[in-house]
């Protein structure tokens, strides 16, 4: 790898959090969040801070960094510290692989640069960002488990069971993918959604794979720890869940963490199964490649914000599932249909093309 | 609304449709309740510029209510009596006028005052009543013991209490 590649991967990496993750998670997350569930609940919402509240997070971020950081006197000092980064760390290297548009044509000096609006452009993206979704259950069970706490070690061990039981289906939903497309690359997988059914339907993985998607969205939700699935937060029972003993700017990092899963999420089922970056129809009229650039890096958060507000309505309108119906769901609905859906996959595979 | 939440019936699990198992209609229809309150209007207040202003029904702070700059209370003590946060303290004095006692000292402590209006049940005189007043939040405890001057208010600006008293009690 040569140096200047190294840097351009650098400005990238900035670029992502600085310009657009941290931005979302005040904005899109917490801020959205807020003014949606209060219009749901016939509420007016943060409107004080700055014209409409838009300058509320800007407040709430110096109220988290100047609150006293509190660890129980019994608490495993080191482990419970850890908690909070190991979540934090996870939930922002996921982000390495997620295509955010295609190639950027920049001209410096008469020259034009081709930049990949992807920070790496790992062949098995599939697979890192499984694997590294798997690890963040370790920092909510280590968090849950070090704060010598009941509530946070039932919270914990509730979220080791279910997001154990979910990322099964998680994976066995995007084997059809992978089955469908022939790649683990993302930005492949994107690539191939291009085409169109009948010269309409956009080729997307959602219309190939509905019985998929809908598992994948589904364990998306529990892999997210959201509701309907929010059980190892449950606020009437288990006060805060894991997170009960954590104050000040740990806790914020868990809830960073928690929206940036979200945003995982959103952005993986973008990927996968919305197109990606893919803005349909684009090709049809005669623009510039800048232009077309620029629109696709749209599309992708046009997308991606849909989702994310789809998420949060959800959260507003749904019960939490019990214990054991979250269990009979993961494993007596869910995983059967997943690996219908890979019978089904290989089936037309084999017959039809 | 649903039929049978006005029959008020209990629909069990292996009672529900096919489609109603299924989740998903179901979960769609949940999603279209909530977003359709997002558009429904709404009722907050915008509490430091526009104000809640109680009727005459409700129990704020209370009162003491005196006609032409004389006190109606005559010191009896019942309200201190029937107080059960103990929060009213009052010290008896004589007078030349016709009502013979007046308080020399009333003091209610309102970090203790529960708002419960026994005393204006209790009171013969009526001279002790709720106002409509709630916005009661102090820097000390010292600020929050309320002596006569700021207790005494006139008649007719507590006229709306006293006439939903006599229509009411």
């Amino acid at each position: 790898m040569e140096s200047i590649d190294i840097i351009e991967a650098l400005i990238k990496i900035l670029i992502v959090i600085f310009g657009i993750l941290l931005p979302c998670v005040t904005y899109l997350g917490v801020q959205l969040e807020r003014k949606l569930s209060a219009y749901i609940q016939n509420r007016i919402g943060p409107n004080r801070v700055g014209p409409f509240g838009l300058l509320q997070p800007l407040a709430d971020i110096p109220k988290l960094f100047m609150k006293e950081d509190v660890v129980p006197a019994n608490a495993n000092k080191f482990i419970h510290s850890l908690g909070p980064l190991i979540s934090l760390s996870i939930a922002f290297s996921t982000f390495a692989v997620i295509p955010f548009g295609n190639v950027l044509p920049i001209v410096i000096d008469g020259v034009t640069h081709n930049i990949k609006l992807q920070i790496a452009d790992v062949n098995i993206g599939v697979l890192y960002i499984l694997a590294l979704s798997s690890l963040a259950v370790y920092g909510i069970t280590l968090s849950g488990w070090s704060s010598n706490n009941k509530y946070s070690l039932l919270g914990g061990i509730r979220s080791s069971a279910q997001m154990i039981s979910y990322e099964l289906s998680m994976g066995l939903s995007i084997i059809g993918v992978v089955m469908v497309n022939n790649t683990l690359q993302l930005d492949d997988i994107v690539v191939a959604q291009g085409g169109y059914f009948f010269d309409i339907i956009p080729k997307w993985n959602v219309f190939v794979q509905p019985i998929g998607f809908i598992t994948f969205f589904v364990a998306m939700f529990a892999e997210t720890n959201r509701l309907p699935f929010d059980l190892p937060e449950a606020e009437p029972e288990l006060v805060a869940g894991y997170h009960t003993e954590y104050s000040g700017m740990k806790f914020g990092m868990f809830m960073l963490s928690e929206y940036l899963a979200m945003f995982m999420a959103a952005s993986m089922i973008t990927t996968l199964y919305f197109g990606g970056w893919q803005a349909p129809y684009i090709e049809r009229f005669d623009l510039s490649p800048l232009f077309v650039s620029l629109s696709q890096l749209g599309a992708f958060f046009t997308k991606f914000a849909l989702i994310v507000v789809f998420f949060m309505i959800v959260r507003w309108s749904m019960p939490r599932f019990r214990y054991d119906q979250l269990m009979n769901l993961g494993w007596k609905v869910m995983l059967p249909l997943s690996l219908l859906n890979i019978a089904i996959t290989g089936f037309f595979i084999l017959y039809f093309s | 609304m649903n039929k049978h939440l006005e029959k008020n019936e209990v629909i069990r699990l292996k009672d529900l449709k096919w489609n109603q198992k299924m989740y998903i209609p179901e979960i769609f229809k949940g999603m279209w309740s909530a977003v359709k309150q997002i558009f429904k209007p709404k009722f907050t207040y915008q509490y430091p510029e526009v104000k809640f202003e109680p009727a005459s029904s409700f129990r704020g702070r209370p009162v003491l209510v005196h006609e032409n700059g004389v006190e109606r209370c005559v010191a009896c003590g019942l309200c201190s009596r029937v107080c059960p946060a103990l929060a009213i303290q009052v010290q008896a004095a004589e007078t030349e006028l016709d009502k013979e006692r007046y308080p020399e000292l009333f003091e209610i402590n309102m970090t203790r005052c529960i708002f419960c209006g026994f005393c204006e049940e209790v009171c013969p005189e009526e001279a002790i009543i709720m106002s409509n007043e709630y916005e009661l939040a102090f820097s000390s405890q010292q600020e929050s013991i309320f002596g006569k001057d700021k207790l005494l208010k006139s008649v007719e600006e507590m006229k709306p209490r006293l006439d939903f008293l006599r229509a009411h009690r």
